[in-house]
């Protein structure tokens, strides 16, 4: 029952269940003082001044509001730029133009001739790139032990030691 | 005829900025009244009061009018007040019916020299002032939660079902939590009950 004094008091019951709390309080007493009392409350509340906003409030909130960046929809990101879009179109023109160029252009009787002729040259490309005769040359020869290997390059290099040592003296 | 809230907001969505300039001078003064009430401090009002403009108008684009726009507006303001309510506890001084002699006006604090001079009956304006910091001091001594049940109950008047929607919790409980705030509020204010009921 006592939840209901409120609602009682604000006038938010039922007919039925208006009546119930009448019937009530005519006859106890307790439940008579305990509405009167929050009647009592519910004007001391009523004393409370309102206030008013600040001059500033309006102006601070309308910035706030301006400040807000444009919100975009999640279909925002499929509008391209105009720059964007130029460039998308160049490429898809030069991806038609090519893709629409023949892959390959039909022989003529001259070229078969010719392939004819450099067939034999062709034949040996593959022996010519992967000639392997230079690797397999054996290692350049050491100048100190060249004595045996090469006594053409030692005789020279004696004179020249001979005529080094007559200027010295 | 003027628009109903859930129209000017529908228009907000559309894009009229002019419809959103009607919602903040229609709800500037309540909202701003609710905050102060549950903050206790006038700038901090203000500032969540903003706080709350702007997150409507940037839910614009996702607004469906399921409810009233009354409800989604205090029930933001509800979400931020309680946050800042217990963030800020800790920092919170108890307000003293014994404080020296500056008045707590609700536009902010008046010296008493200038009291002297703006209200002739010095004595009934200091009886006046007295009886309103009692009733404020009864509020904040509520529970947030029950405060701010009997704030929007008995300053936005909206209905139990609205109420029980921003609170987040059942009608029947919402009677049970409002029951217990009047409850309290009776006990606090005993004195100036008393004399009222005479």
């Amino acid at each position: 029952m006592e939840n209901k004094f409120l609602a009682y008091l604000d006038g938010r019951l039922k007919e039925s269940e208006r009546l119930d709390v009448e019937k009530h309080l005519a006859g106890c007493a307790a439940c008579q003082l305990r509405v009167n009392e929050f009647r009592a409350v519910a004007g001391l509340l009523d004393e409370l001044p309102q206030i008013e906003p600040s001059a500033a409030f309006d102006v601070r909130v309308r910035a706030r509001v301006a400040a807000e960046p444009v919100k975009q929809g999640w279909w925002a990101w499929l509008t391209p730029s105009p720059r964007v879009a130029f460039a998308a179109s160049l490429l898809l023109l030069a991806t038609v133009w090519v893709a629409s160029r023949p892959s390959e252009l039909p022989l003529t009787p001259a070229d078969v001739a010719q392939i004819d002729q450099e067939l034999p040259a062709l034949e040996n490309f593959d022996v010519l790139a992967e000639f392997g005769a230079l690797t397999d040359l054996p290692q350049p020869v050491q100048p100190d032990d060249a004595g045996d290997a090469n006594p053409d390059q030692d005789q020279n290099q004696n004179q020249k030691q001979d005529q080094d040592s007559n200027q010295t003296m | 005829m003027a628009r109903s809230d859930v129209q000017l907001m529908l228009d907000v969505k559309a894009g009229d900025e002019q419809s959103f300039e009607l919602l903040l001078q229609r709800y500037r003064t309540p909202l701003v009244n609710f905050l102060y009430r549950m903050v206790r401090a006038r700038e901090e009002a203000e500032d969540l009061a903003q706080e709350v403009f702007l997150r409507v108008y940037r839910a614009r684009k996702d607004y469906v009018p399921s409810a009233k726009f009354t409800t989604w507006l205090f029930r933001i303001a509800t979400n931020l007040a309680l946050n800042s309510v217990r963030d800020n506890r800790h920092q919170r001084m108890e307000v003293s019916l014994d404080a020296p002699v500056t008045i707590d006006a609700e536009d902010g604090d008046e010296k008493a020299l200038d009291i002297a001079e703006k209200h002739p009956n010095i004595e009934q304006y200091l009886v006046e002032e007295a009886r309103k910091k009692m009733i404020r001091h009864a509020i904040d001594k509520l529970p947030e939660k029950q405060r701010a049940a009997v704030l929007l109950h008995k300053y936005q008047e909206l209905d139990y079902g609205d109420i029980a929607k921003i609170l987040e919790c059942s009608e029947s409980a919402l009677k049970s939590l409002l029951f217990r705030a009047y409850e309290t509020l009776r006990v606090e204010l005993a004195p100036l009950v008393a004399r009222q009921g005479k």
